[in-house]
């Protein structure tokens, strides 16, 4: 499995990841060995088999449906890089 | 014997009978880390007047004849991916240099109500991702053992303060060997508990399935301790196991009769260094002259693990690091910087009259995402994104992620089949002794080859403890791995003791 640089670089856009043209050339080569490592998985019968997504399967652990005391605003909103009393500020979505 | 290297246990019973302070414990620690960290790299932070105020307490407690914890004032050292309140918590990125929680984790909840002295913080691979702490935005962590090699990892921090005599403690976490390796590259005890046997609330996520918190210790004994103050159910974490937590510390002490030990066909292959298969095979041998018998077992999908793994976790990592965009914590880029690049591409393009590139370009939201995160992030985690948003993306689901799902539980119906068998299952912990620092820079690949003995305790979910069982002709130490069934955390403890007490290789320490 060959992956192009084209393919990489949409991928690193689905990361919201920026790499520069040297980033691009080593993690292309990094990733197409990796992935080419990761290949032999196909030689594996998985016929029938489930998947394990998780190493306990619990499902549905439930709790009161009870409130109690959550964080304040203020705390939530300490460690926003830009924010102002009420919420997390962002750049301009809309109007471009 | 100095302070630093008798055990926490022994610790404990001299401040128990008050022959020393923790206070004057604590100290003793704190300035053998400021004389010699220089040279190690162990710990990010040092928490020197904290530590010294929580021994202070704790030593009050014990003159007012109150109630103290289990830890009662032992110094213990914590890996920086642990949420503490107030306190910087950077998983050794950029990207959260300047982070600090509004809460504490779980594990550090419990080590306060244990009466433990948290000494400070320790270094790891950027977001516990990697075999050799070496890719902390940070700084490098040096084994204790030899200055030029690594300590292993992602907790190689937490590993080389307790070799190097700076805790006799420390907290570390494992999501596919992450306590165990660098335990056996710094020739101490270390464990990683069954999947949900500690609360991972709090604690910085890498890939959620797999992640567990665990105790590093000079002792099998010692790690017994720590494990019984942090592991039980936590109503915040709902993967947390519901089950009572044994007294571990009781347990560790008896021997186990009739004890049936496994080794792996496939353990033995290419590639394992010839010092480190002959020190595992004289610890069989040492279980066989303690009256366990040894039985030849095959794990058939074990020569799978590392592909599963390193499509699954960074999958997940690429899921959870999604956080990670500027907005609700960590890195932002520079804001007016971002709009003048943007303006300056709009304006390229427009020029060349591009629409194809004008269409394609960048929103001011999804520029700044691009430019935090990738100013924030170092190359190994970068890496891992990009492979796992790959595995997961539209065309390749089934054929990478979906795929590694079922080999995953190929694996785990492996290890169930087999502790039908055997009780523990004991092994090498990795192919050769500590690596150069720098020797495998620039091929992942080959260094995600090295984890090939402890994935899969991952994957299953599994319990697995390392202690050392020799050295090589360098003079590095090798570590034995155990791995036992789901929750059997007690036999685990009481499987390695009896190793431990039958040999000597924890009474020996590095000098530095």
């Amino acid at each position: 499995m060959s992956l192009s640089r084209v393919e990489v670089e949409k991928v690193a856009l689905l990361s919201r990841l920026r790499l520069s043209d040297a980033e691009l050339d080593t993690i292309t080569a990094d990733l197409a060995k990796i992935v080419g490592y990761v290949d032999q998985l196909a030689e594996v019968s998985t016929e029938g088999v489930e998947p394990m997504a998780h190493a306990i399967e619990i499902t549905n652990v439930f709790r009161d449906d009870s409130s109690s005391e959550s964080l304040p605003r203020e705390e939530a909103l300490a460690n926003a890089p830009h924010h102002d009393t009420r919420g997390y500020l962002v750049p301009a979505v809309l109007g471009e | 014997m100095p302070f630093f290297e008798q055990s926490a246990a022994e610790h404990l019973r001299n401040l128990e009978t008050g022959e020393v302070s923790s206070v004057d414990l604590t100290r003793s620690y704190l300035d053998r880390i400021a004389a010699l960290d220089a040279r190690v790299g162990a710990f990010l932070r040092v928490d020197s007047e904290g530590a010294l105020r929580q021994a202070a307490e704790v030593d009050a407690k014990r003159a007012q004849r109150r109630p103290v914890g289990p830890l009662g004032g032992l110094p213990v050292a914590v890996k920086d991916i642990l949420c503490e309140r107030g306190q910087p918590t950077t998983c050794a990125s950029r990207i959260l240099e300047n982070f600090r929680p509004p809460y504490d984790a779980t594990v550090i909840s419990r080590l306060r109500a244990a009466d433990a002295v948290l000494i400070g913080r320790t270094n790891l691979d950027e977001f516990a991702m990697g075999g050799s702490t070496e890719s902390s935005a940070f700084q490098v962590t040096r084994n204790p053992w030899d200055l030029e090699r690594t300590p292993g990892g992602s907790s190689g921090g937490s590993a080389a303060a307790v070799a190097a005599g700076f805790a006799p403690l420390a907290i570390g976490t494992d999501t596919g060997g992450s306590i165990r390796q660098p335990a056996g590259l710094c020739g101490v005890v270390g464990m990683k508990p069954t999947y949900g046997r500690v609360s991972r609330y709090g604690v910085v996520a890498y890939a959620s399935s797999l992640d567990q918190v665990g105790p590093f210790g000079q002792s099998v004994e010692d790690v017994a301790m720590l494990l019984e103050a942090i592991a039980g159910h936590d109503p915040r974490d709902a993967t947390s196991l519901n089950e009572p937590v044994p007294a571990y510390t009781k347990e560790v002490g008896l021997p186990l009769a009739n004890l049936r030990v496994g080794w792996v066909r496939e353990h033995f292959g290419q590639g394992l260094d010839a010092d480190v298969e002959a020190a595992v095979r004289a610890a069989l041998g040492v279980y066989e002259s303690l009256g366990a018998t040894l039985h030849e077992i095959s794990l058939p999908h074990a020569k799978y693990a590392v592909a599963t793994y390193y499509v699954i976790a960074p999958s997940e990592a690429s899921s959870n690091l999604a956080r990670y965009d500027g907005v609700h914590f960590g890195h932002r880029t520079n804001e007016k910087e971002m709009l003048a690049e943007l303006a300056a591409d709009r304006k390229q393009l427009e020029t060349a009259c591009d629409r194809q590139g004008l269409d394609r370009l960048d929103s001011a939201l999804v520029r700044m995402y691009r430019r935090s995160r990738s100013e924030g992030f170092g190359p190994e985690v970068k890496r891992r994104i990009m492979l796992g948003t790959y595995a997961l993306s539209a065309g390749y689901y089934d054929a990478y992620y979906l795929k590694a799902l079922k080999v995953r539980r190929l694996i785990r119906q492996d290890f169930d089949r087999a502790f039908g068998q055997v009780d523990l299952i004991a092994g090498p912990i990795t192919p050769a002794p500590a690596i150069k620092i720098g020797e495998l820079a620039g091929d992942p690949l080959a260094m995600y080859l090295l984890d090939i003995y402890t994935v899969s305790a991952n994957l299953a979910g599994l319990p697995g403890l390392c202690l050392p069982c020799g050295r090589s002709a360098a003079g590095l130490p090798i570590g034995l791995q155990l791995l036992a069934p789901p929750l059997a955390e007690a036999r685990l403890l009481r499987g390695a003791r009896m190793y431990e007490q039958a040999t000597t290789w924890n009474t020996t320490h590095p000098e530095l």
